[in-house]
This record gives structure tokens, sequence and C-alpha cells, in this order.
């Protein structure tokens, strides 16, 4: 526990004032403004805009300037302000396939229809300081080439045309909702995909790795994974139709893992999906990897005891917020807690102390 | 007031609004020079709405994450009502859009549409058209594919 304790505010007072001119840094230095931070550390904004669990780049800026560039404080000012929103709704589920694609690549069908579409990434690149970078220059403008008129389908649309992945029941089922409702156990997978997008991008990579090295593994391929923008909308019940109410980019992944078969059911694919808001690749892979290790009881697998595979694991530990919370909470004042352990600690080596003289006053008597 | 008004209409046009640059859409109201008297029927308010995706894309809902919205609706002095929603937490953006709205389903229309819409709707496809420009470059040609043209 701890304890209200009085005093200290001027100490306080005048750590925020110097926490301030540190923010600032060397004003012999230019001012990050917001629009740089949003435009120049987008990726940044857009792990800040998953984890804080709201689609606004321009309030993912502002807190990771005041969050000094520390992503989990800013996530947390971004939750913070969340909850500060009247909620005026849900929106219709958005529709990844009409998606406006700046990336979509896929690690199974060569020749898939769309094509393979690099976009804007990291990869082949040689991961060598770029010391160009360092000075400042004009970036040179990036080759165009005719664009692409017809829709890009998703990919599993042709293994589903086959019947060899299994087949994502279509619904309209209400969806759990964890910003209205706690967490209960077991979840149900509209809340284990709730919660693994705004989870930590670490902690999910580091459970989607550990299935990798063997510990509930399930084989996984990245059947697509694309990046783009989609439209968001939702129905007015004033206007009494659906309208368009903005555009969110995102990130999906979807694997086709391991099959499993029976003497009824032939061999089919099994899939695991992962879906981010912003250009956040390596978090929606490791979700999708996530998501699939937590359907082990639907699909009829073992529990093989592993971390990945443990929902209430899993979802309980996710959350950096809540993580960060209790974590840096020891370090507040627990000055009456601590007390009454000291005393307990010297009252038992007093006991100890006692006791040994005790013997040694029996053994010199006999 | 214009009955004739479909659904379709102003649902594109509600659409094009909300996801407008802020300053560009302020810049052509500006210009549009018609500041039409109004009462408010709902003030300007910045909100959330849950947005929600599919399981594997195609299957049942889930709740994804937030995104802000900012809502407002009008009447103009003929009754004709305007709303707006727009992404963002702009209620002066929210209010240009419920004036917009309300004054398409008046004889202001036509006019309106030629130098707001029009240009919204050509400046945002251009804007689509060049990023999917660098995306088709980007696109992979694997030059040991045998192509079955012929």
């Amino acid at each position: 526990m701890y304890v209200a304790v009085k005093g200290g505010e001027r100490a306080i007072d005048n750590a925020h004032a110097w926490l301030a001119e540190e923010r600032r840094g060397d004003t012999s230095v230019a001012e990050l403004s917001l629009v740089q931070i949003r435009e120049q550390l987008a990726l940044a904004v857009n792990r800040v805009m998953a984890e804080g669990s709201l689609f606004d780049p321009d309030l993912a800026a502002l807190a990771i300037k005041q969050s000094r560039g520390d992503l989990i404080e800013a996530i947390f000012l971004i939750r913070a302000y969340r909850t500060t929103l009247p909620r005026f709704g849900y929106t219709l589920p958005v529709d990844t396939g009409a998606m406006a694609c700046d990336r979509r690549i896929s690690a199974t069908f060569k020749d898939a229809p769309g094509g393979q579409v690099l976009g804007p990434t990291f990869d082949y690149t040689h991961r060598l300081l770029d010391f160009k970078l360092a000075a400042e220059g004009e970036a040179a403008e990036a080759p165009t080439s005719a664009p692409r008129t017809e829709p890009t389908p998703h990919i599993t649309e042709f293994l589903q045309g086959e019947d060899i992945i299994e087949r994502e029941p279509m619904s309209e089922a209400q969806p759990g909702d964890l910003t209205r409702e706690p967490m209960a156990f077991p979840a149900d997978r509209s809340v284990r995909l709730q919660s693994l997008t705004r989870g930590d991008e670490g902690f999910i990579l580091g459970m989607a790795y550990s299935t990798q090295r063997g510990y509930a593994r399930n084989h996984a391929f990245v059947g697509e994974l694309r990046i783009g923008t989609v439209a968001v909308e939702m129905e007015i019940p004033e206007l009494g139709f659906a309208i368009k109410i903005g555009e969110v980019e995102l990130t999906e992944c979807e694997t086709v893992n391991q099959f499993k078969g029976s003497k009824t059911v032939p061999p089919q694919f099994t899939r695991g999906y992962g879906l981010v808001f912003g250009q956040s690749e390596r978090k929606s892979i490791a979700m999708a990897l996530v998501d699939r290790a937590l359907r082990w009881k639907e699909l009829g697998e073992d529990n093989l005891g592993a971390a990945a595979q443990d929902e209430e694991f899993v979802l309980s530990h996710s959350d950096n917020i809540q993580a960060t919370g209790f974590l840096e909470h020891i370090k507040l004042p627990h000055y009456v807690d601590f007390q009454s352990e000291l005393e307990l600690v010297r009252k038992l080596r007093r006991e100890a102390a006692e006791a040994v003289e005790q013997m040694a006053a029996k053994e010199a008597a006999e | 007031m214009n009955t004739t008004i479909s659904a379709k209409d102003r649902k594109a046009w509600m659409g094009l609004l909300a996801s407008a640059d802020d300053a560009r859409l302020a810049e052509l109201w500006r210009a549009f020079d018609h500041e039409p008297a109004f009462d408010w029927l709902r003030a300007p308010e910045a909100g959330g709405v849950m947005v929600r995706g599919r399981m594997g894309g195609s299957g049942a809902p889930f709740n994804l994450g937030e995104m802000t919205v900012t809502r407002c609706a009008l009447s103009l002095a003929d009754g004709t009502v305007g709303h707006g929603y727009v992404q963002g937490r702009s209620k002066a953006k929210a209010e240009t859009a419920a004036k917009i709205d309300a004054l398409m389903q008046t004889d202001a229309a036509e006019t309106l549409r030629a130098r707001v819409l029009i240009p919204l709707q050509e400046e945002r496809a251009a804007a689509k058209e060049a990023r999917a420009s660098k995306a088709a470059a980007t696109k992979v040609d694997f030059f040991t594919m045998v192509r079955g043209e012929d």
C-alpha cells in the first residue's frame, strides 16, 4: 500500500518545470513541430495510434512530443484522452478487400492476381546507416507506373474456392468490447483480436516468436500482407443510412497455417489474422501468429502448455499501459509498507539472536 | 427545399467532406463566399467511434480501435437541415460540412457542387492516383514467369 503524504508540492512543481525545459532541449536547436513528427516519424505515430487504440495522427504526434519520444508514455496519454471522448457509436466493419493498397505481398503465391506490390518497405535495404540523411537534402521522387484500376482480391479467396482452407464464418454477431466490459475468460475471438491489436508490439512479437521456436508451433505462412487505406462507414440514425465518416490506414496480415483433417473432414489449412492501425507490419504478422496459437481449442488441437496458447497469460500481460502502471507504481512511496516489513525483519533477527544466546548460555551451564 | 435529392447523392458528398483536408475545405468554402444564416440543432462536438474489422477480412466482426469524429447539425432559415460528420477534431470543419450538406439541398446546390465539391473530388482522385502510381511502380515483374498471352 502507499499512503498520501503531504509536502513535496514545491519539489514536484519544480521537477515538472525542469521536465518541460529538458523536453525542449537546447533552445539553439529549432523546435520540433507536430506536423514534422506526423510526417517524418510516421511509424512511431502509427504505433501510438495502434496501441493507444485511437486513430488520430495529430493527437499521436502531440503525445510523442509531450512524452519526449517515450512511446509507452505517449500511448498512456492517448489512452487517457480517449476516455474523455463521448462514444458516438460503432462503425460498419471495414472492407479490407476494397483497400487502396500501398503494399501487398504474398509469401505463398508468386502469381497472385494484383501482383506482388512492395510499397515503401524496409525489406531488401542493407540496414547500413545512410549518412546522406545526416545532411539536409531533398528526397528523390519515387518513380511511377500506370496504376491498377481493378480490385485486389484477398488471396485466401482463391484457396476458399477450392475449400482447401477453413472458411471464416460470416456473421453479424455483436463482438465483445473490452473498453466497455472488463475482460473475462474464456475470451471469445472478437475480444482476443481487440486485445491483440492494441497490445504491446514487443510482447506480441515475443509471443509470436515463441511459437516459431517451437512453443505451440503452427507453421505459419504469410498468405497475404497488405497495407493501405480503407473507407470507414457508419450508420447515422438521424439520416437513416450509412455514410463514410473518414479513412484509416491499416495493415492486414492473413496467415495460412498447418492443416488438420480427420476421417470425415479432408485436410484443410487453418488461418490466423492480424489487423492493426497504420503501417504496422511486424505487429500485424505477430498478431496473426498469436491469434492462430490461441485458437487451439476451437480447432481441436492439443494444449501443449505453451505460453502463446494460454489466453489468460497472453491477454492479461499484453497491455503495456496496465503493465507499466502496475510495474511503475512500486517506485511511489511505500513508506508504511516498508516500515512494517522493517519492523518484522528486526523482530525476527532479535528473536534469532536471543535464541542463539540462550543456547550458548545453556551449553555453558551444562 | 429540393426533395429530389437521393440518399446516394447525399452519401457521396457527406463522405467527400468527412475525409477532406481541413485547410483545403476551409479555403474552398471561403472562396464560395456565402455564409448562410442558421440555427444549431446540435453544436459541434468531438467524440470517438469504434472502428470494426472482420476476422480474416470476411468473417465475424470485432472491435479494432477508435477514431476521432466531430459532428454537428444545423438548420437554415428555410428549415433545411444539414448534418456534419467529419474525421478528426475540427469543429470548424464539421460546421462547414453541415452548411454544405444543407445548402446542397437548396438552389445553391449546382454552384456549390461546381465550386467546392468537384474541386475536392478531383484533388482527392489525383492524390489517390499519385499514390497508386507509386505503388504500381513497386510491383514485381518476375522475369522467369511464363505469361499465357500467346
